[in-house]
C-alpha cells in the first residue's frame, strides 16, 4: 500500500537527513528497520494514535531550537552510589562517566561495534514484535540510525544502580539512543534516567526480561522548557520476572512516552507509572500497549498528570488479553488534576479481551483539588499555598508508590515540590 | 477570648439566611456548650469563624483577643489561636498523619515568629501525646483520617488539638458517631487541654458530652440565634424536656 503523498515527503525529508551507521552486528536489523519505517511512514495528524499529539515537530528534518536550561538544581540521584554513564546531546561522555563495569552486569556501547554480539537478538526484535498492531515509526527510525546507547546484560544481582544522565547543551541537538537490555534467570537491576538529553531526542529502550528476572526503571526527564522527546520501551516478560517502570516528566514542550509490555511466560508482573507536571506551553502523551499472552500475570497501568497554565496532557493506554490468557488481573488508571481553567486532559482507555477468567479495570478522571481537603489543612494553620501544594503531592502518590526503592521515590517527590515552589514563589 | 456581635451570615448560593444575630461571649479559661435543634445553625456558626467558603456574613463581628477574625484567611485564624474540630474530619489520601501535623505546627509557629520544631522534638511530643489519647504509631503514619473508625477520626482531632495548642478551641459535635468508651477518651483530651488561658466552645446535641466534659456556661441556639443562656442546669433541662418548651418560650 503506498503511502500518502503528505507522508511520503515528510518522511523522506527526514530520512534524507540521516545516514545509516557502519552498525556491525547490528546492520541488517538497522537496514531491516529502515524499511519498516519506509513502508509504514512518520506518523500523521490522521493516524489513529496521533490524534491528540500533533507529530509534525518530532518527524522534521531538523530539531526546533531548545536552549538547554541553566538549573541550578543539583543533579538527581547524585547523592546515590551507582555506576554513571553520561551522554551529552546524544555522544557519550567518557571523562564523565564512570568505568563500565560492575559486579552482575555487563556494559558495551552500541557504537562500540563488532561482528557478533548477544544483543543482536534483541536489537530491533522487540521493537519489531511492538510494531502490531499499533504502529511506532519513530522507533523504527531509531533502531535504523541509533547512534549510540548502552547494551546491558544482567548475569545476576547488579551491585548497584545504572544512572544514564542526559546533558542538553546544544540548542539544536538531535540526539538517538538506543538501549538493550537483557535479564538473566534469576537476575536483577535497577536503571536510573535523568536528563532532558538534546533539544529534540528519541530514545528506544528494549528489555528482554528472563524467567524470574527483575528489572526496576525510573526516570526523570529533564527540565528544559522546549525540549521535544519521543521515546518507546519495549519489555518482554517471560516466567515469575517482574519489571517496574516510573517516568517523571517536569516541563518539555512535547514529549511522547510510549511503553509497549509484552508477557511471554506465566506469573509474571509488570507495572508501568508516570507523572507529569505540566505548565504552560507544555504537551505530555503517555501512550501504553499492554499485551497479556500468558497465564495468572499481573499488569498496572498508573499515571497522574498535573497541568496548570493551559498545559495538555494525553493518556492512551490499552491492555490486551489474548485468548488463554487467563487467571490476567490488569489495573489501568489515568488521573489528571487541573490546577486551572485552561488546562486539558485527553484520555483513551481501551480494553480488549479475549479470554474469560479475567479482572481488568480502568478509571480515568479529571479534576480540580478538593476544596474540602484544602480547607482541613488550612483550618490547621497550613498556608493555602503549602496546602495545594501537599494536595498535588498526595495526588501523584499513588504513581510515585510503584517504585519501590523508599530512597528514588524521596528523590522524585523532592523535585516535584521544588517544581511546585518554584511556581508559588 | 472570643466575642461574636450580632452575627448575620447567609448562604453565598442560596440567598438563605442561617444566622440571624448571634451575641456570644466566650472567656478565657471557660467551657461554653450551644446545644440546639437541627438545623439551627451551630455548624454554620462554627464555620463562618473558621472561614470556610461560602458563607457571607452581613452583619455583625467576631473578635478573636480583640483582633477581627472574619477579615482574616483560614490559616491566619488558626496560627491566631482558633481550632474547629471537625464534626466529619476529612479523609486526605496521600498526605501522611504526621507530616501533615508538622508542617501545621511549624507553619504556625512561623507565622507567630516562633521557631520552628525540629523534626526529633516534633516526634517526642507527639508520640506522648498520642499515646495519652491511645493513638499508635501506625495510625500516625497514615495518611490523614484514611481509613480510621468514627472514634479514631475524632480522638484524631484532639490530637491535634494538643499539638497545635490553641487559644479558642470549637468542638463541632465531637462526641457525634462515637461509643462511650471513645468519648471518655476524647472528653479526657479535652480536659486535659484545660487552663486559664484557653477557652472552648463545645456544640453538641446531647448532654451525655457534658457530663464528660462540664461545661461553665450553656446557650441554647434556634433559628439562627441564641435564645437561652443559662448554668449547667439548662442542659439537663433540654436532656429531659427537649427543645419544644424552649422554642415556645421564646415565641
Amino acid at each position: 500500500m503506498s503511502l500518502p503523498k503528505a507522508k511520503q515527503d515528510a518522511t523522506e525529508a527526514r530520512l534524507e537527513r540521516l545516514n545509516l551507521p557502519e552498525g556491525g552486528w547490528s546492520a541488517s536489523a538497522r537496514r531491516d528497520a529502515l524499511d519498516r519505517v519506509t513502508a509504514m511512514g512518520l506518523p500523521g495528524a490522521r493516524d489513529e494514535y496521533w490524534k491528540y499529539t500533533r507529530p509534525d515537530t518530532l518527524n522534521a528534518p531538523e530539531a526546533p531550537p531548545a536552549e538547554a536550561l541553566d538549573a541550578h538544581e543539583a543533579p538527581i540521584f547524585g547523592e546515590r552510589d551507582r555506576l554513571k554513564v553520561v551522554f551529552v546531546d546524544g555522544v557519550f561522555d567518557a571523562g564523565a562517566s564512570d568505568n563500565l563495569a560492575m559486579e552482575g552486569v555487563e556494559i558495551a556501547r552500541l557504537a562500540e561495534t563488532a561482528d557478533i554480539h548477544w544483543a543482536q537478538d534483541i536489537y530491533g526484535k522487540l521493537e519489531t514484535r511492538g510494531q502490531t498492531p499499533v504502529q511506532r515509526p519513530h522507533a523504527a527510525l531509531n533502531t535504523a540510525f541509533a547512534s549510540d546507547g548502552l547494551l546491558i546484560h544482567v548475569t545476576g544481582k547488579a551491585a548497584k544502580p545504572i544512572h544514564i544522565n542526559y546533558v542538553h547543551k546544544e540548542t539544536q541537538s538531535d540526539a538517538i539512543l538506543h538501549h538493550v537490555v537483557k535479564v538473566d534467570a534469576g537476575a536483577e537491576l535497577t536503571i536510573l534516567e535523568s536528563g532532558p538529553a538534546a533539544a529534540r531526542f528519541n530514545k528506544v529502550v528494549e528489555a528482554d526480561i528472563a524467567d524470574t528476572g527483575r528489572l526496576h526503571h525510573v526516570c526523570a526527564q529533564g527540565r528544559d522548557h522546549a525540549r521535544r522527546a519521543v521515546t518507546h520501551l519495549f519489555a518482554r516478560l517471560g516466567t515469575e520476572s517482574a519489571f517496574k517502570s516510573f517516568t517523571l516528566t517536569v516541563n518539555g514542550v512535547l514529549t511522547r512516552n510510549e511503553a509497549v509490555v509484552e508477557f511471554t511466560g506465566d506469573d509474571a508482573v509488570a507495572h508501568i507509572a508516570g507523572a507529569c507536571m505540566g505548565d504552560g506551553d507544555f504537551h505530555h502523551d503517555d501512550t501504553v500497549f499492554v499485551t497479556h499472552d500468558a497465564v495468572n500475570c499481573e499488569s498496572r497501568q498508573v499515571f497522574k498528570k498535573v497541568l496548570r497554565n493551559g498545559a495538555v496532557g494525553v493518556f492512551q493506554g490499552k491492555i490486551l488479553v489474548k485468548a488463554g490468557a487467563q487467571k490476567t488481573d490488569g489495573y489501568q488508571i489515568s488521573q489528571s488534576l487541573l490546577l486551572d481553567d485552561d488546562s486539558q486532559f485527553l484520555a483513551k482507555p481501551e480494553l480488549e479481551i479475549y479470554a474469560d477468567d479475567v479482572a481488568c479495570s480502568h478509571g480515568s478522571t479529571s479534576g480540580a483539588i478538593d476544596e474540602d481537603s484544602l480547607f482541613y489543612l488550612c483550618a490547621r494553620g497550613v498556608p493555602r499555598g503549602i496546602a495545594e501544594d501537599m494536595m498535588t503531592i498526595a495526588f501523584i502518590a499513588e504513581a510515585v508508590t510503584e517504585i519501590e526503592d523508599e530512597g528514588l521515590r524521596e528523590d522524585l517527590v523532592e523535585r516535584v515540590e521544588a517544581w511546585l515552589a518554584r511556581r508559588r514563589a | 477570648m472570643l466575642e461574636i456581635k450580632n452575627l448575620h451570615v447567609k448562604l453565598e448560593e442560596e440567598d438563605k439566611q442561617i444566622l440571624k444575630g448571634v451575641d456570644l461571649t466566650v472567656e478565657a479559661g471557660k467551657v461554653h456548650a450551644i446545644m440546639g435543634p437541627n438545623g439551627s445553625g451551630k455548624s454554620t456558626l462554627s464555620y463562618v469563624l473558621s472561614g470556610r467558603d461560602g458563607y457571607e456574613v452581613t452583619e455583625g463581628s467576631a473578635t478573636l483577643m480583640g483582633e477581627d477574625i472574619l477579615d482574616m484567611e483560614v490559616e491566619e485564624r488558626a496560627a491566631a489561636g482558633l481550632f474547629l474540630a471537625f464534626q466529619y474530619p476529612v479523609e486526605i489520601p496521600g498526605v501522611g498523619n504526621m507530616t501533615f501535623l508538622r508542617t501545621a505546627v511549624n507553619a504556625q509557629r512561623k507565622a507567630r515568629g516562633q521557631e520552628e520544631m525540629s523534626a526529633a522534638e516534633f516526634l517526642k511530643v507527639i508520640r506522648e501525646k498520642a499515646k495519652s489519647l491511645k493513638i499508635d504509631a501506625e495510625m500516625l503514619k497514615r495518611p490523614v483520617n484514611v481509613g480510621f473508625s468514627g472514634g479514631e477520626k475524632k480522638r484524631n482531632e484532639i490530637l491535634q488539638m494538643a499539638m497545635l495548642e490553641p487559644k479558642m478551641c470549637i468542638l463541632d459535635e465531637t462526641d457525634s458517631g462515637l461509643d462511650v468508651d471513645a468519648m471518655k477518651l476524647v472528653a479526657d483530651g479535652v480536659n486535659a487541654l484545660r487552663d486559664e488561658g484557653r477557652a472552648f466552645l463545645v456544640i453538641t446535641h446531647y448532654q451525655r458530652l457534658l457530663d464528660h466534659i462540664k461545661p461553665d456556661v450553656v446557650h441554647i441556639m434556634a433559628n439562627g440565634r441564641i435564645i437561652k443562656t443559662g448554668g449547667p442546669e439548662l442542659a439537663l433541662e433540654v436532656e429531659n424536656h427537649g427543645y419544644a418548651d424552649l422554642l415556645a418560650e421564646e415565641v
